[in-house]
């Protein structure tokens, strides 16, 4: 590939890497507001190293939902990237062992969209799209949710600081962008009314849960293609 | 076991669960997955459980429903990300308005 676009695609990457760490640094204020530790709130970034189920995870701990429901909860929410390694595996290969494990492990929404942002036909950027981005993000992300956590194990109560909206606020930013058709918005706006519905009748966590029927009901039709978010 | 050990079980879960998933999209063949209804479902699982969590997350209060400061930080937030603000910009908005609020006696 042409060298001023690798230095393009090198530069989308950090970019994105330097944005997407940087909020690392809520998670690791949040999770410790929600009670874990430092170690732990560390250990949920190396290997769970998915936004959206991370928070998920403390989430449903910080309401007072059970381990159990916190791990079925990230994990629903992590199906995603398993939709991405498919869509990446031709783009890599061929690709073996560690190396693999290593491409799986930092195949997230951004990794995968910078890669997929990158001119079909050029593999080569495409290539490093993925893995400027992968571990970028991987290195951000890790060390800036230890700040998070050490920032947030200072602060008291975290309610006095506003982190409980900040996780709502979280919640918000990550659905935004996949809400741009009708019904996709409806499934949003079913979930969350069901959800609410359950809180005070069903255990903590498990109202999150059973949103996720509302994703099989809306699924199981025919939508136009266009209407499924990405 | 005690419940911090528990906690550090779901981790390690949750850590394995999370990477087996990535793997196995890596690994199986593209055939497999072509099911149009599982690609929807999947997309629409990511959006229901986060609108659900970001419903539980403003309105929850310990098992009941309550309003207080969090909704006007919410709508603050959303009001940012409609004018397209950037991720870090809107968590730290809704903290703030929060914190805010609450310093000033309401909610």
């Amino acid at each position: 590939m042409a060298r001023p676009l690798r230095n393009r695609t090198r530069q989308q990457a950090l970019s994105v890497a330097l944005a997407t760490g940087a909020y690392g640094l809520s998670f690791g204020a949040l999770s410790v507001a929600a009670g874990l530790d430092v170690w732990q709130t560390s250990a949920l970034s190396l290997l769970v190293f998915s936004g959206g189920s991370q928070f998920a995870f403390v989430g449903v701990v910080g309401a007072g939902g059970g381990p159990f429901a916190a791990v079925v909860t990230s994990t629903f929410l992590g199906l995603r990237n398993g939709f991405y390694g498919v869509g990446l595996a031709p783009v890599l290969r061929p690709i073996r062992g560690w190396r693999r494990a290593w491409a799986a492990q930092v195949t997230i929404d951004e990794s995968t969209a910078v890669a997929l942002a990158q001119p079909a036909e050029d593999r080569a950027a495409r290539q490093a799209g993925f893995w400027w981005t992968g571990v970028g993000v991987f290195v951000a992300w890790n060390a800036i949710t230890v700040l998070g956590a050490l920032l947030g194990s200072r602060i008291g109560d975290p309610a006095d600081w506003g982190l409980d909206a900040a996780a709502a606020a979280a919640f918000l930013a990550l659905v935004w962008p996949r809400l741009a058709h009708r019904r996709a918005q409806a499934v949003a706006a079913a979930a969350a009314v069901l959800a609410l519905a359950l809180t005070p009748v069903a255990p903590a966590g498990v109202p999150v849960l059973a949103a996720a029927l509302v994703a099989i009901v809306a699924g199981w039709g025919h939508p136009r293609p266009e209407e499924v978010p990405e | 076991m005690s419940a911090y050990a528990w906690m550090w079980v779901a981790i390690v879960a949750a850590g394995l669960l999370s990477w087996g998933i990535k793997v196995a999209g890596h690994s199986v063949p593209e055939s497999w997955l072509e099911n149009p209804r599982v690609h929807r479902i999947a997309a629409f699982v990511t959006v229901a459980l986060l609108a659900a969590l970001v419903g539980v997350q403003t309105f929850s209060s310990g098992g009941s429903l309550a309003i207080d400061a969090r909704v006007a930080a919410v709508a603050v937030a959303a009001v940012l990300l409609w004018r397209r603000a950037p991720f870090i910009v809107v968590v730290a908005a809704a903290a703030a308005v929060a914190a805010g609020l609450r310093a000033l006696g309401w909610g």
